[in-house]
């Protein structure tokens, strides 16, 4: 094709089919060429102009104040505002030192885990059931989806009702066990309603991936299956399962940052600022030591530890993914 | 084949009841009388109070916050949801567009920079974040409010992504007709984008309806709160009541859930997709 018409309105696939982009994504690192055109405009300015927008706003909301969280990590703030005092690691010492921060540790890794485990098996449940029927598909995908609409603060609330010490249903029924749930009272029965809340609040994205992750299996490879192995479990784990592991791995570590930093919201509906005798996470505690208590320090050293974290994470992403993906 | 076929039908029917039923228990409750909900619990079928609870919380100042009405905080909402969305589509398109289709010294760097941004989620930084908004006077301003939360680079990539299946045939055919790197994109890339531009719209209109946190920071009057901000301030004042307004708690959660879900429903296809290819 020599000359493609200006006006042609269908640019090459816009929208390619769900598993296809999600693999697409993962080949787009940056160790990639960025210059990915042969050809381009040469001007000395324009691309500057055009990107001044955004690396204003990166530069002034990102990169100030992130190196502030790491400097301020290192300084002790003067309880009554007269300046500060540089005190080395002294702050992350006292951080990790800390009883009360190793335990909210664990218990986020515990949390983490548990929200990731259930979201991603109920959301792969009913990601198979639903690419299996035929009858209802487009109608289950509606409603099995919605939830992800909603705002986790707004879950957050739902479950309070749900968990109320007057009203709410789950706590009656958990009575006709014996279970005396007390949420926001007892610490167990607190760090329940979360997870429930936070699992809940995540099944929709997972099904979303996982449903797009079946459907872009080819029907041929899924007709070979069924000639070659009829029992439909066995199939499932000998050659659907492998086929969606890449989709499942990006989705763990997606659950994992939602869990540790996007159920915030969650958590502060649930815990109203009163940590005292109830599980937080992590960046609750940042939130709490900085805003609540007034300890810049410590609560940067913490922010300090968390950007590690995600960091690891991230990186710990971009490497297993690389070899994950195989096919495609 | 039958059986299995039935048993895939309850699972699935338990999935729609685990996310349905909360909603509609919120719905229905909400149209029933506080008095009433404390004595026989929540419902499943309608109160008959729903446009006088719904009257009350959208247009009476009072109830939860001191003096900002439901309307009020729908508005604010809009504003953060259309602005994000808005800014979001502008500077990741620009930024793409001069990242795919100009040859520039520092476009490796400045590629890293934008980069870096997707490894640090606003939540790990959240003190100096408020310290530069404190610095910069913009606590309790809507650009304090929805700037900030641009500075993420999901939107350059996608675009970016884009970009790259655009057929190279099309900026040579541009440039033999003699068009220059702004009549390309006003008459090329923008029209070629629309899709995208509204997928991409619409994700980051929900991802800025539902923000929380940045919101709780930023906004300390209550003329300025969001409904998702506002769904704190219910909770501070339900602890303390002696039969909590149930009904307009419920009623309010309803009007922070409806906007971001209709869309999601009428927009499926584009949102799944959207999603699935993004990554927010």
């Amino acid at each position: 094709m020599t000359h493609a018409p200006l006006s042609s309105p269908t640019p090459a696939a816009p929208f390619p089919s769900g598993a296809g982009g999600l693999f697409r994504r993962f080949k787009a690192r940056p160790s990639e060429d960025t210059s990915a055109k042969r050809v381009q405009f040469n001007s000395p300015l324009l691309p500057y102009l055009f990107l001044a927008p955004q690396m204003a706003i990166i530069f002034i909301f990102f990169y100030w104040p992130s190196v502030q969280a790491i400097q301020s990590s290192f300084y002790l703030e003067d309880p009554f505002g007269f300046g500060s005092s540089f005190v080395g690691l002294a702050n992350y010492t006292d951080v990790l030192k800390s009883n009360e921060y190793l335990g909210i540790a664990r218990f986020t890794a515990v949390f983490t885990a548990l929200v990731t485990f259930f979201s991603l098996s109920i959301g792969l449940l009913l990601a198979v059931k639903a690419d299996g029927v035929i009858r209802g598909n487009a109608a289950y995908k509606t409603l099995l989806i919605w939830v992800y609409a909603i705002a986790p603060p707004v879950a957050g609330l739902m479950g309070m009702m749900m968990f109320d010490q007057h009203i709410g249903p789950l706590v009656k029924f958990a009575g006709l066990f014996g279970w005396e749930m007390k949420v926001g009272l007892n610490y167990n029965d607190t760090a329940f309603a979360m997870i429930v809340v936070s699992v809940w609040k995540q099944i929709p994205y997972n099904f979303i991936f996982f449903l797009s992750g079946l459907q872009g299996i080819p029907v041929s490879v899924r007709e070979a299956a069924i000639m070659d192995c009829r029992s439909g479990l066995r199939r499932f784990w000998t050659v659907i399962l492998p086929l969606l592991a890449p989709t499942a791995f990006f989705l763990l570590i997606i659950n994992t940052t939602y869990a540790l930093f996007d159920t915030f919201g969650v958590i502060d509906v649930i815990v109203k600022d009163k940590a005292a005798n109830n599980p937080i996470t992590l960046v609750y505690k940042v939130y709490m030591d900085g805003f609540r208590g007034n300890d810049l320090g410590g609560s940067s050293a913490q922010s300090v530890i968390l950007m590690i974290i995600v960091f690891v994470l991230t990186i710990f992403q971009f490497r297993f993914i690389e070899r994950r993906v195989h096919y495609n | 084949m039958y059986r299995t076929k039935f048993f895939d039908h309850v699972i699935l029917l338990s999935g729609v009841f685990l996310m349905v039923g909360p909603l509609l228990v919120a719905l229905m409750t909400s149209s029933h009388e506080a008095a009433d909900i404390h004595r026989n619990g929540l419902s499943i079928l309608p109160g008959g109070h729903f446009i006088e609870t719904y009257e009350t919380v959208l247009t009476k100042e009072g109830g939860f916050t001191g003096k900002i009405t439901g309307l009020r905080m729908m508005m604010n909402s809009l504003i953060l949801g259309l602005g994000f969305a808005a800014g979001k589509v502008l500077l990741s398109m620009l930024a793409a567009y001069a990242l795919v289709y100009f040859r520039f010294r520092f476009a490796t760097i400045t590629f890293w920079m934008i980069f870096t941004t997707l490894l640090l989620p606003l939540e790990v930084r959240i003190l100096p974040s408020y310290e530069v908004m404190n610095t910069l006077h913009l606590t309790n301003t809507y650009t304090g409010l929805i700037v900030p939360l641009l500075a993420s680079a999901t939107g350059t990539f996608y675009f970016r992504q884009f970009f790259k299946s655009i057929p190279d045939e099309l900026l040579e055919a541009a440039r033999i007709d003699g068009a220059g790197p702004f009549k390309f994109f006003i008459d090329v890339i923008v029209p070629l984008s629309k899709t995208m531009m509204a997928a991409i719209f619409i994700i980051m209109f929900v991802y800025g309806w539902n923000q929380y946190l940045w919101p709780t920071l930023m906004t300390t009057e209550e003329g300025f709160f969001t409904l998702v901000r506002g769904i704190k301030q219910i909770l501070l004042v339900w602890v303390g009541s002696n039969i909590p307004d149930y009904n307009q708690a419920f009623a309010l959660a309803i009007l922070a859930m409806l906007p971001p879900v209709m869309i999601v429903m009428i927009f499926q296809r584009w949102f799944i997709k959207g999603l699935t290819e993004s990554d927010k």
